[in-house]
């Protein structure tokens, strides 16, 4: 059957300059000009951002939540990475 | 706006979700997130029954809020004052913000916002009855932010921490937008109430219509509500019909006292030894007289929904078509 | 606020302004909770309030410069008809998504330039909200213009339906750059421009979107409307009884 559905897109909003875009939400939309337009309209009323992007939501690409434990469980025990690690002398503690 | 409807029962939207063929060891692990308070993203492995309450339930939610534009929606060109008219017009816009924002946590549970559609469109699902009451005076407008958005908060305060993160994240949005349309009523209700007499007639009559409707929105009593034990569990629903209607009525008619309006039921009083409120017997036939499509508003509110969407058909195609022309047109040149 | 005496042309040419926003921001508003998406369900309510907003501020100050004490919405809700001075392009009735866009595109197109010129009135109220109205102006015709193209340019049915709208609404456009003896006056003052001067800025704004939409722009006619200067279409007086019942039916009453 002829697909009569607009696509999908993500809505990534910078709330203000300085900061990341962040995920916010999402916008049925024909194409990207118009996806940008109701982001803005669906997102931005009440002075949310002064950015938006867009992203076609079958364009982004997911790990899976299958593989969770050998992508994100190997980094559990390289404690040595935080700061907080490192207990130094009182007077010099705050580096 | 929120919907009483997650107890009542209607067929399923069937669709491909995320994994959910059974499995002992995603169970264990499904259960022991769950009751660790933790959160379930659309991603994960889920139990079938599990993604299909959440589908129900929010898109009953998401239809409760657009059909919930129409009987506010009624008011709009005849607000009194310019103010009043740009106010309103943003409240409606924000239920369909609201709707927006729930068809697309439930569409990441694998079913498709058309295909939602169509099933409010088919009579298949259900939305909220509290929007089959007619909106007949300006008061009603101030009614319905204070008591049927005053209930609606109190229902999807316990949401903003429900165990799906996709909903979760979608009430906190909604629910910082809803702060302003409760308050917005009320105080349209205070100024008719320092106007003329007829204006305070007008208030007293829409509270009159609109009181027991609204305690009906927290659903059936605890005993006759058929989904409530395993929804709490899932942390899909919080706090009890009964409970969140009691806080309901004790918070409310303090504020009725402020207005000076009082509730249609002889039976309101203050029981010291509760603490609380007592309320008359709701009755529960209207209820279900106009959950089951014999309100005054049933059949007119799925006629403006389905007339918009088939209307809209010529443009939803024309935009797609034209999309398809442009991207065949720009791989052509690339 | 104005120390000097306001002139009767400045009035009516700040009012004009006023109900333009007011009565096309009625009509959008109508389309609340029944547009073909919920995307655009916003993007109108979003439009219509930013039109009632400039209303509001427009209204107010053509009350102020009147100085008969008159505020936003007795300006709004208690003028009879010959009173209100909007475009008759604001008033027709929305029909379907296409008229409403054609109507929105070639309406904020022209406002688009209005208020560029306004933003250096001599009048420093109606400057303050040009530079304001400029930014929603400019939002309008960019949504409404890709629109355009889209239903222009999209099936054969949307092609054709948008035509239509533009066949009938082509010939209210005439109205914009209509010459009046108060456009000339507050001209002379520095207030604001002469609408006729407009007309080749705004058909360099609007042709070569149209031609990319494939439509076909109809040729000039004897039509003329009359709208601006207080003489209305039918449609005028049924949306002003809707628009007006509460202040009608309970005069003098607070909300």
């Amino acid at each position: 059957m002829e697909r009569k559905e607009w696509p999908l897109w993500e809505v990534f909003v910078r709330s203000r300059n300085g900061l990341d875009h962040k995920h916010c939400g999402s916008v049925h939309a024909p194409d990207a000009k118009l996806a940008l337009q109701v982001a803005r309209d669906v997102y931005t009323r009440r002075q949310e951002g002064v950015s938006l992007w867009v992203v076609q939501a079958d364009h982004i690409v997911a790990s899976d939540p299958d593989a969770k434990p050998e992508l994100f469980d190997p980094a559990e025990d390289k404690i040595y990475r935080h700061p907080t690690f490192y207990q130094l002398p009182d007077e010099v503690n705050h580096m | 706006m929120y919907t009483q409807a997650l107890d009542i029962p209607q067929q399923n939207t069937e669709a491909k979700g995320p994994r959910t063929i059974e499995n002992p060891a995603y169970q264990a692990e499904f259960d022991a997130k769950i009751d660790a308070g933790g959160y379930i993203e659309a991603k994960d492995w889920m139990p079938e029954s599990y993604r299909k309450t959440l589908v129900r339930q929010i898109s009953q939610h998401a239809h409760s809020e657009i059909v919930g534009m129409l009987p506010e929606g009624n008011w709009i060109t005849r607000a009194p004052t310019l103010k009043r008219k740009a106010i309103l017009l943003a409240k409606v816009q924000d239920e369909g913000g609201h709707g927006l924002y729930l068809y697309a946590a439930a569409e990441t549970l694998g079913v498709s916002r058309d295909e939602l559609l169509d099933a409010l469109h088919s009579g298949r699902a259900k939305y909220s009855s509290i929007f089959n009451y007619p909106t007949l005076t300006w008061a009603d407008i101030g009614v319905v932010g204070w008591l049927v958005d005053g209930a609606a908060i109190m229902n999807q305060i316990p949401l903003c921490k429900c165990s799906y993160g996709p909903y979760a994240r979608a009430m906190v949005r909604i629910c910082k937008e809803e702060s302003f349309h409760q308050r917005q009523g009320y105080d349209l209700l205070l100024t008719m109430m320092k106007g003329t007499e007829e204006q305070r007639d007008m208030v007293q009559d829409a509270v009159n219509r609109w009181w027991w409707p609204s305690i009906m929105m927290f659903g059936p009593h605890d005993k006759d509500s058929t989904h409530s034990a395993q929804s709490s569990r899932w942390g899909i629903k919080r706090i009890s019909n009964d409970d969140l209607r009691q806080k309901f009525v004790d918070a409310t008619v303090e504020q009725a006292k402020v207005l000076g309006v009082t509730m249609p039921d002889p039976e309101l009083k203050w029981n010291e030894a509760r603490g609380h409120y007592d309320f008359g017997a709701i009755d529960w036939d209207e209820f279900w007289n106009v959950v089951d499509g014999h309100g005054q508003g049933n059949v007119d509110r799925l006629a403006a929904r389905v007339k918009a969407w088939d209307d809209g058909a010529w443009v939803r195609e024309a935009a797609l078509e034209y999309a398809r022309k442009h991207d065949a047109r720009d791989s052509r040149a690339a | 606020m104005t120390q000097q005496m306001t002139s009767p042309e400045h009035i009516e040419y700040v009012l004009r302004l006023g109900d333009n926003a007011l009565i096309l921001g009625q009509r959008l508003s109508e389309w609340c909770g029944h547009a073909p998406v919920l995307e655009e369900d916003m993007a109108l309510a979003n439009m219509s309030l930013d039109l009632i907003g400039q209303a509001r501020m427009l209204l107010t100050h053509a009350g102020r410069l009147e100085g008969r004490g008159r505020d936003e919405d007795q300006l709004a809700f208690l003028r009879t008809e010959p009173n209100y001075r909007n475009l008759t392009l604001c008033e027709l009735p929305n029909q379907d998504f296409g008229r409403t866009m054609v109507r929105n595109f070639l309406y904020s197109s022209f406002q688009k330039l209005l208020w560029e010129r306004l933003m250096t009135s001599s009048d420093a109220e109606l400057a303050a909200i040009a530079a304001k109205s400029i930014k929603e102006a400019r939002y309008h015709a960019q949504h409404s213009g890709d629109w355009v193209i889209r239903l222009g340019d999209g099936t054969a049915d949307s092609h054709a339906r948008a035509q239509g709208a533009l066949d009938y609404l082509w010939p209210y456009t005439a109205e914009f750059f209509a010459t009046t003896p108060v456009d000339d006056a507050v001209a002379a003052a520095g207030v604001g421009p002469v609408w006729s001067e407009l007309e080749t800025a705004w058909e360099a704004l609007v042709m070569p979107v149209l031609a990319e939409a494939t439509l076909t722009v109809p040729a000039r006619t004897p039509f003329r409307s009359y709208g601006k200067f207080g003489r209305h279409s039918e449609h005028m007086g049924h949306l002003l009884a809707e628009m007006q019942i509460m202040q009608r039916t309970y005069p003098g009453a607070q909300w």
